[in-house]
């Protein structure tokens, strides 16, 4: 336990302890420690002395397993980055052009609305790592001229696919939340529905969805590691064979400190974007 | 359609329902250039989708709108270039809050007459120290205090050179001591000589400024005539009894 337990508490506290601590007294301060000591005491104490604890305390947190396994995982967290980073660049342009579909007026746009929203509807609602497996199986195995087999290529196509959906969705969100007045202005000056898109309404939409959109992709990094199941060699494959080479579970636990290594500072800007727009939002009001 | 060649502005026999509710049951009016009209009535007679219609920001069930002589209200008309010679200013400004003062005012030069950058600041800055607004080019709108946003938002329509400007109900969002510097470049625009149709409910303002006043009652043109007439000696009852809640309410 001693190895583990103190990363994570910490980052937790420092990072909320205005919310988390604000408004306490030293007395306040005082009894929030006992409580704190007791609690996790408690449960450190039960984990402890359970009868299974020697196993366990070998089998998952075992130092040796631990530096010897981590230079190689943490080398191929690069390739989850390589995918995050690209899937989240497609994404915001793909996403962004469902939600504009979603917008538009009129029957004549019907069949793009109807698009838009079976398209939301069923990446939503199916698991990705079963996009994942139909594509990256699926796909390489019709044997078509010219169509790349690398199922880096099928992961990221369908990383891309489902948060598209989720992503549209917070757009949608963000271009709603603008007053028609907007596009009123827009388009009494005499700019097309195109141009009041893009000049008034878009620019106000995605300011306004930020924090969401930084939020799904914490959830995008995370669903990284599923491409592992059609055999990328990315950090979670890598970690199952750290594991499987050394008969031991510790390489998980040094895949999951990567991950959090990796989706704690995106989360910490979210929350400190949030909270500047909170602040703007007051001194608007103040106004 | 000849007799219209002359008019600025004619607008024939208009009809705008919203579900059930007719909004403006067929309304004539006809601005000559250089003529400013003021609009008044109660809140709901149609003045605001009077304004809205002329500049097909609300699709009309029935009759026909002309500016300068040509149709505006025929099929295939197209929307944009209408817009381009029918400038309006809202009630709530509604300046481009992402966007600085200048920037909302030359965006309309520059993406629909494609005026370049350099072109269209130039002419902005002309038109901002005019009214007063040099120093705040850069500001972003909610820094300004809502007299100087109303006055960037009649800046930003002024920009596109309208044939007719409609101005709706420009003053009943601001703060009564930021009224008259509003009311001052309106003054100012009607002394040059630009076809104005106000919505107001000013009716000091309406009296100074306008050549003619139309009241409206729901829906149609109840009266109309010179100031003097419509404000001093109304013949309809209902103008009658309008004027008797404007005047006990302290607005004339």
């Amino acid at each position: 336990m001693s190895g583990v337990a103190p990363t994570t508490p910490p980052e937790l506290l420092g990072s909320r302890s205005s919310r988390l601590l604000g408004s306490l007294r030293p007395r306040g301060l005082l009894v929030a420690a006992l409580s704190t000591a007791v609690v996790f005491g408690t449960v450190g104490y039960v984990i402890v002395t359970s009868p299974g604890w020697p196993q366990v305390q070998e089998s998952f947190l075992n130092a040796d397993v631990f530096r010897a396994s981590f230079p190689s995982i943490a080398s191929a967290l690069w390739k989850n980055i390589q995918l995050f980073v690209l899937a989240e660049l497609c994404i915001l342009v793909f996403a962004l052009v469902l939600a504009v579909m979603r917008s538009l007026p009129g029957p004549v746009f019907f069949p793009f609305r109807l698009t838009s929203v079976v398209y939301v509807d069923l990446f939503r609602a199916v698991p990705s790592v079963l996009v994942i497996y139909l594509l990256g199986f699926g796909v390489p195995g019709l044997r078509l001229e010219g169509v790349t087999t690398d199922p880096f290529v099928w992961g990221l196509v369908a990383l891309v696919i489902v948060w598209s959906a989720y992503v549209a969705e917070v757009y949608r969100a963000g271009i709603e939340a603008v007053h028609p007045s907007q596009e009123a202005a827009a388009r009494s000056l005499g700019l097309s529905r195109l141009q009041g898109l893009r000049f008034v309404v878009l620019p106000q939409a995605v300011r306004r969805v930020i924090p969401p959109l930084l939020n799904d992709f914490i959830g995008l990094q995370k669903d990284t590691a599923l491409v592992s199941f059609i055999g990328v060699i990315e950090v979670f494959r890598r970690t199952q064979i750290e594991a499987g080479g050394s008969f031991n579970f510790t390489p998980y636990l040094a895949c999951g400190l990567l991950f959090l290594l990796l989706t704690i500072p995106m989360a910490r800007f979210v929350d400190w974007l949030a909270a500047r727009d909170r602040r703007r939002q007051l001194a608007g009001a103040a106004r | 359609m000849s007799d219209a060649g002359s008019a600025a502005l004619r607008v024939e026999a208009l009809y705008k329902s919203f579900g059930d509710l007719q909004v403006l049951r067929g309304i004539d009016l006809t601005l000559q250039e250089h003529e400013v009209v003021c609009l008044i009535g109660a809140s709901g007679s149609g003045k605001s989708t009077l304004l809205r219609c002329i500049n097909l920001l609300e699709e009309i069930d029935g009759g026909r709108v002309w500016i300068e002589g040509v149709e505006i209200t025929g099929r295939g008309v197209n929307v944009d270039r209408v817009r381009r010679r029918v400038g309006i200013v809202f009630q709530a400004f509604n300046l481009f809050p992402h966007m600085s003062v200048l920037g909302n005012v030359t965006l309309a030069p520059r993406k629909v007459l494609r005026l370049s950058r350099a072109e269209a600041e130039a002419q902005a800055t002309a038109l901002l120290e005019r009214f007063g607004l040099a120093d705040k080019a850069t500001e972003y709108p909610d820094r300004l205090s809502g007299g100087q946003q109303q006055r960037a938002a009649i800046v930003r329509a002024l920009a596109m050179k309208p044939d007719v400007l409609l101005l709706d109900e420009i003053t009943a969002a601001l703060d009564p001591e930021l009224v008259a510097e509003v009311l001052d470049v309106i003054r100012e625009l009607a002394a040059e000589g630009m076809t104005l149709l106000i919505a107001t409910h000013e009716m000091g303002f309406a009296r100074d400024v306008a050549d003619r006043i139309c009241f409206l009652d729901d829906g149609v043109i109840l009266e109309q005539g010179p100031p003097t007439e419509i404000l001093a000696a109304p013949k309809e009852l209902r103008t009658q009894q309008f004027l008797q809640r404007i005047i006990s309410a302290g607005r004339l």
